[in-house]
């Protein structure tokens, strides 16, 4: 007799054979399977999120507990990057003779890149793993059903507004991200120089244009929406009990990341075609 | 608040002889196996019918169909006379508001507090916005069930008997017509199983209710059916009052009863 590998309402029938091709059809098989109820997660979160109600005090809470909540990690992280990139960065610039670059070079690291992503990983993190680890416990101790008998939907309660508030948060952690990291570069370029606030910030006010700022911010909405949706996703449909939550949590971080990267990288490629 | 045993087994009314709940040739598949075969079974108004039965044979499965967190695979489920099968999904609602269900974990939502609890299915079931009706039934809820003193703290302070007796008043204060209860008394002590008990007899008399207990719980039975089921191999095998079945010859019914 075959053995079933079941994920939710999918099953896949693995017929006897040899053990390493069995595996990796299953692997395969699997992978398929995940990226189906992955796509058909995400078709219905478009589709719920234009339905009433909108859980307009649900989508406050959760920004406040995903965004502000966040505040004092994202303004340390922010903080050190900023002020360990000015000092590493010196030495380079220093052997060319173009100290004086320091601030637009840092600012545009920051601002174009190093901030959303250093916030998104932070951000995947923190919060990518809280989603997880919340619902998957949520679903193990029978509360999701609980929602459903109250007459309330759980995916637009616990998933859209979670999702939503992740989306609207992220940017607004990353421009606090890049405000703190360019405070901790002028911090960084004062250890060892004596450069004023009014001329380290001109000189980063001059290099930095709404081209490195506009995209970079916007990617930050993709970021902020991948984490959100598979932090939900894995803890929606994670397996039943306690084995079940460690996992969701873990794989939203991995795979929260991991979008991160792969978003990042279109983005930039998106970017450099439209500025061409 | 919570009456001694010998008062309650007196509130054991015989119920009316409507049905409230009739289920026809239910049948539940999960992938290749089969769950729940054949099920056939009628619960009367103000009726507490317990169904027994080993350990994966389909009881919570049985009930969680009966309130739609589970899709039935065949068969016919009328619920207060309304055949689910033929309903739209507001209507569905409707038919779904008037039904309670106390989860085996109490299932409490571990974010909010005790009031917080027990003011969500107002807001959420019967749309409720004023504040002061609200406190007033929340108030009310958890006298019922004698925790006044828990409605500001957290569920995560309450031990297993208290989170039960918070979901029961969760699931009660919006007073449903028909309560599933899954294993009300799984994983407490004797004395606060017999408190449950006793209180899913109040509830039986006061809120005229009609209940199907899903138990292992024989004390539990004794005190609380009217009825009883026993399920065994995805049909309802057996069934009779408690006595009945408990001086029954049959040694595989008698196993349960020891």
């Amino acid at each position: 007799m075959g053995k079933t590998i079941s994920n939710k309402s999918l099953s896949v029938k693995v017929e006897p054979g040899n053990p390493s091709k069995i595996l990796a059809d299953s692997v395969f098989k699997n992978f398929f399977i995940e990226v189906y109820s992955m796509t058909a997660f995400t078709f219905r979160f478009f589709k719920e999120v234009w339905k009433p109600p909108y859980e307009i005090n649900e989508i406050l809470k959760q920004s406040f507990l995903i965004g502000y909540k966040s505040l004092p990690l994202i303004a340390i992280t922010g903080f050190i990057i900023g002020l360990v990139l000015t000092i590493q960065s010196r030495p380079t610039l220093a052997k060319f003779g173009a100290e004086s670059w320091l601030p637009a070079m840092v600012a545009v690291s920051i601002i174009r890149e190093i901030g959303p992503v250093i916030t998104a990983l932070i951000f995947a993190g923190k919060v990518g793993s809280g989603i997880g680890a919340e619902l998957a416990s949520m679903n193990v101790t029978e509360q999701i059903d609980a929602m459903q008998v109250s007459d309330t939907n759980p995916f637009k309660y616990l998933v859209v507004t979670r999702i939503l508030s992740a989306t609207l948060m992220l940017p607004i952690l990353t421009i606090f991200a890049d405000v703190v990291g360019l405070f901790g570069s002028y911090m960084g370029v004062n250890i060892k120089g004596n450069v004023s606030a009014h001329l380290y910030f001109s000189q980063v006010f001059q290099s930095v244009t709404f081209e490195d700022i506009l995209p970079a911010i916007f990617k930050t909405l993709f970021f902020g929406f991948a984490i959100g949706l598979i932090g939900c996703y894995k803890g929606y449909n994670s397996n039943k009990g306690t084995e079940g939550v460690g996992k969701s949590a873990n794989s939203a971080v991995v795979f929260g990341s991991l979008m991160v990267f792969v978003i990042d990288m279109i983005a930039v490629q998106i970017t450099s075609l439209l500025q061409n | 608040m919570i009456s001694d045993e010998n008062e309650s087994i007196e509130t054991l009314e015989s119920p009316e002889n409507s049905a409230v709940i009739e289920i026809q040739n239910l049948k539940k598949d999960f992938g290749n196996k089969t769950v729940l075969r054949d099920i056939n079974l009628i619960l009367n108004k103000g009726e507490n019918l317990v169904i027994l039965g080993q350990s994966g044979t389909g009881k919570s499965v049985l009930i969680k169909c009966i309130v739609g967190l589970i899709q039935i695979d065949e068969g016919k489920l009328i619920v207060l006379g309304e055949d689910l099968s033929t309903l739209k999904e507001k209507e569905l609602i409707q038919v779904y508001r008037k039904i309670g269900f106390l989860f085996q974990s109490g299932a409490l939502y571990d974010s909010m507090t005790v009031r917080e609890n027990l003011e969500f299915p107002l807001k959420r079931q019967l749309r409720m916005k004023n504040q002061e009706e609200m406190d007033l039934l929340v108030k009310e809820a958890l006298h019922d069930v004698g925790l006044d003193d828990a409605i500001d703290k957290s569920p995560s302070e309450l031990s297993g008997g208290m989170r039960k007796r918070l979901g029961l008043a969760r699931t009660l204060i919006v007073k449903p017509e028909i309560m599933l209860y899954d294993e009300p008394t799984t994983g407490l002590d004797p004395i606060t199983s017999r408190e449950i008990s006793n209180l899913i007899m109040e509830v039986q008399k006061n809120h005229t209710t009609s209940s199907i207990i899903i138990t292992h719980d024989i004390e539990c039975a004794r005190l609380t059916a009217n009825r009883i089921i026993v399920i065994k191999d995805g049909v309802c095998a057996v069934e009779g009052i408690f006595s009945e079945l408990e001086n029954s010859t049959d040694p595989w019914i008698k196993s349960f009863f020891e």
